[in-house]
């Protein structure tokens, strides 16, 4: 299609092994995502455009986000440039652009922090690669900040803990604070303040996707499965990304949460004011933003009355709802104490299972060969159950308990070591195309491996942001977009219904 | 970004989706079309229709089940599936049908 941003590149090639590529200067030094509309700039409390004073601003956003986070000024001060995030960045695996190594992307604002915040950086820049914050600088964090998704596997092999995630959303910050916002991210927190989820779907049209969704699975298996909508004093409220109701894979998951509440006897609901899980707030390192869209999943359980909150398969929604609800909108007093608050869709499945208040038929998924792929914000940044790993053990039980045949990919690419799809923290836009085929050959050659050596078929993942990534990205390297699919879609195909347990 | 048609200029986005969505007409979806070397038959028809009509009664684009199974009914059960609408429209039905029907680009995690 006619497009204004460079659809043609070479994808890279999958090796027997991976390599650590030589370094390419400013291999991706044209990959930068449209800039946010005033209108979407405004909206979130941003100037319009770029204001005349930038550089002003922009240092006075540093220094009060230096003042807000102690990690930020921790961050700026500690890298000794020791190089052992140099190759575990995605980006730089798939770009080999120097400036995607994780140290070298940190420094373009460790550079400027330097210069108009540290003694020897006012005396003597030139001694401690102290830079002006100029035009050229700017660009280049406009560009380079989103090179990085957040996922934070640099910082599991930082011998200080450095996270290069808080500081890329410290870069988008401050470039929003001077007016250039990224597009993507800025119009969908626009739409959920409006409209309630990123699509902008509004309640009639959710009530009706709904409704098609009901008589698909009673077409499919001849049983009345309800999802229901706004229905008040429902026990769960169930939050998710709205992908889950558009899109596929993501919709087979959507029923087999459905399946999972019929046959656990459990009433739930959605809402149609927070149809929304996942939270851009947070791509952008801006509080008040994460704030305000949190606060419309309290406002919503507060107006249902449900003494649940549940969260569906989305990496960075679990990120937000468990490390930081908390803290934007808790406490969670009216919430039933028995149940984890928040609670992850794998959590009430995997317990259920425990129970043995779930019979499944496993021959149904005999068809695929499974592997799974942790996602970043999940694997690095949160748990499930109440043992430490339980994000890696739960989605692999519900795999097991409805498949008979899992293989794992290599150790160095899962768990906490595993790598982000190449689409996270909110770089899954079409005009990063490029970027995201890039960054998705790590996890390509893991997958290979096991395709290879196991005749994998299926890659099982539980977050919206893997999912539509790897459908679009499989067939640039020979997979099919369909390989990729919900672990609640596999539930759901095992689970038997009809009889209670 | 624009697309002239007919010798009129309409105002697109920086993906070429159409700014105004009231600005469009057959010819500027088969101008579209013929961007991307794709000719539109019935069958895309039916689709950019489909679409058209709901985005007027939901003001979004139908989701994917939505739209397969409307799909499904006019053209065929074997028609009702998404690979099918890939076959249609190679860049991704929800993003390129969209497109050629004047609507908005779906946005979120899709």
């Amino acid at each position: 299609m006619a497009q204004a941003y460079k659809t043609e590149f070479d994808t890279p090639e999958i090796k027997e092994y991976p390599l650590i590529p030589h370094i390419r200067k400013g291999a991706m030094e044209h990959s930068k995502p449209f800039v946010a509309k005033a209108q979407h700039q405004e909206s979130l409390g941003f100037p319009g455009e770029l204001v005349d004073n930038w550089q002003q601003v922009a240092l006075a956003k540093m220094a009060e986000l230096l003042g807000k986070y102690r990690s930020i000024r921790v961050f700026l001060d500690t890298c000794v440039k020791c190089g052992a995030c140099t190759d575990k960045c995605h980006y730089y695996l798939g770009t080999a652009d120097p400036k995607n190594m994780p140290a070298a992307r940190q420094d373009l604002l460790r550079n400027v922090y330097r210069r108009y915040f540290t003694l020897a950086g006012k005396l003597f820049p030139k001694l401690v690669g102290a830079v002006e914050l100029t035009e050229e600088v700017l660009q280049d964090w406009y560009r380079y900040y989103h090179q990085c998704s957040e996922c934070r596997r640099c910082s599991v092999y930082c011998p200080f803990g450095i996270d290069t995630a808080e500081l890329t959303m410290a870069g988008r910050e401050i470039l929003a604070s001077v007016g250039v916002g990224q597009k993507y991210s800025n119009e969908i927190i626009t739409k959920v303040q409006k409209i309630g989820n990123n699509l902008g779907l509004p309640e009639p049209a959710l009530a009706n996707t709904l409704e098609n969704l009901e008589e698909e699975i009673k077409d499919d298996t001849g049983v009345d499965v309800r999802l229901p909508l706004d229905e008040k004093g429902a026990e769960v409220l169930l939050v998710t990304p709205s992908a889950d109701f558009f899109a596929e894979p993501h919709v087979d998951g959507l029923m087999g949460y459905a399946k999972v509440f019929h046959q656990a006897g459990i009433s739930w609901t959605l809402s149609s004011y927070a149809s929304e899980a996942a939270n851009f707030g947070i791509f952008i390192g801006n509080y008040d933003n994460m704030q305000k869209l949190a606060q419309r999943v309290r406002d919503a359980a507060l107006e249902l009355g449900v003494r649940r909150i549940i969260v569906g398969e989305c990496g960075h929604a679990w990120r937000v709802a468990y490390s930081f609800w908390n803290t934007l909108i808790g406490p969670f007093d009216f919430l039933d104490p028995d149940y984890p608050v928040p609670q992850h869709i794998c959590e009430f499945s995997y317990d259920l299972i425990q129970r043995n208040a779930l019979k499944f038929d496993k021959t149904a998924n005999d068809h695929r060969i499974l592997t799974f792929h942790d996602s970043c914000n999940v694997a690095r940044a949160s748990r499930m159950g109440n043992m430490p790993g339980g994000q890696f053990v739960i989605p692999r039980e519900i795999i097991r308990a409805s498949c008979n045949h899992f293989h794992d990919m290599s150790p160095e690419t899962i768990h906490e070591h595993t790598f982000c799809c190449g689409g996270g923290g909110g770089l899954l836009t079409d005009d990063l195309v490029e970027l995201r085929v890039k960054g998705a050959l790590p996890r390509m050659e893991a997958l290979q491996q096991v395709v290879d050596e196991f005749g994998v078929t299926h890659m099982a993942a539980i977050c919206a942001i893997c999912k539509s990534q790897f459908s679009k990205v499989f067939p640039y390297y020979g997979f099919d977009m369909d390989m990729v699919i919900s672990v609640h879609q596999l539930l759901g195909d095992a689970l038997v219904l009809g009889e209670t347990h | 970004m624009s697309i002239e048609v007919n010798g009129n200029v309409f105002e697109t986005d920086e993906e070429g989706y159409l700014a105004t969505l009231s600005d469009w007409s057959p010819d500027i979806a088969a101008a579209m079309a013929n961007e991307d070397d794709c000719d539109l038959g019935d069958n895309h028809w039916e689709v950019i229709n489909f679409l058209r009509n709901y985005y007027e009664e939901y003001q979004i684009a139908p989701a994917v089940r939505v739209l397969t199974k409307a799909i499904g009914k006019k053209l065929g059960a074997d028609k009702g599936n998404s690979k099918y609408l890939y076959e249609l429209f190679p860049y991704g039905p929800a993003k390129q049908a969209c497109k050629y029907a004047g609507l908005p680009k779906p946005t979120g995690c899709v």
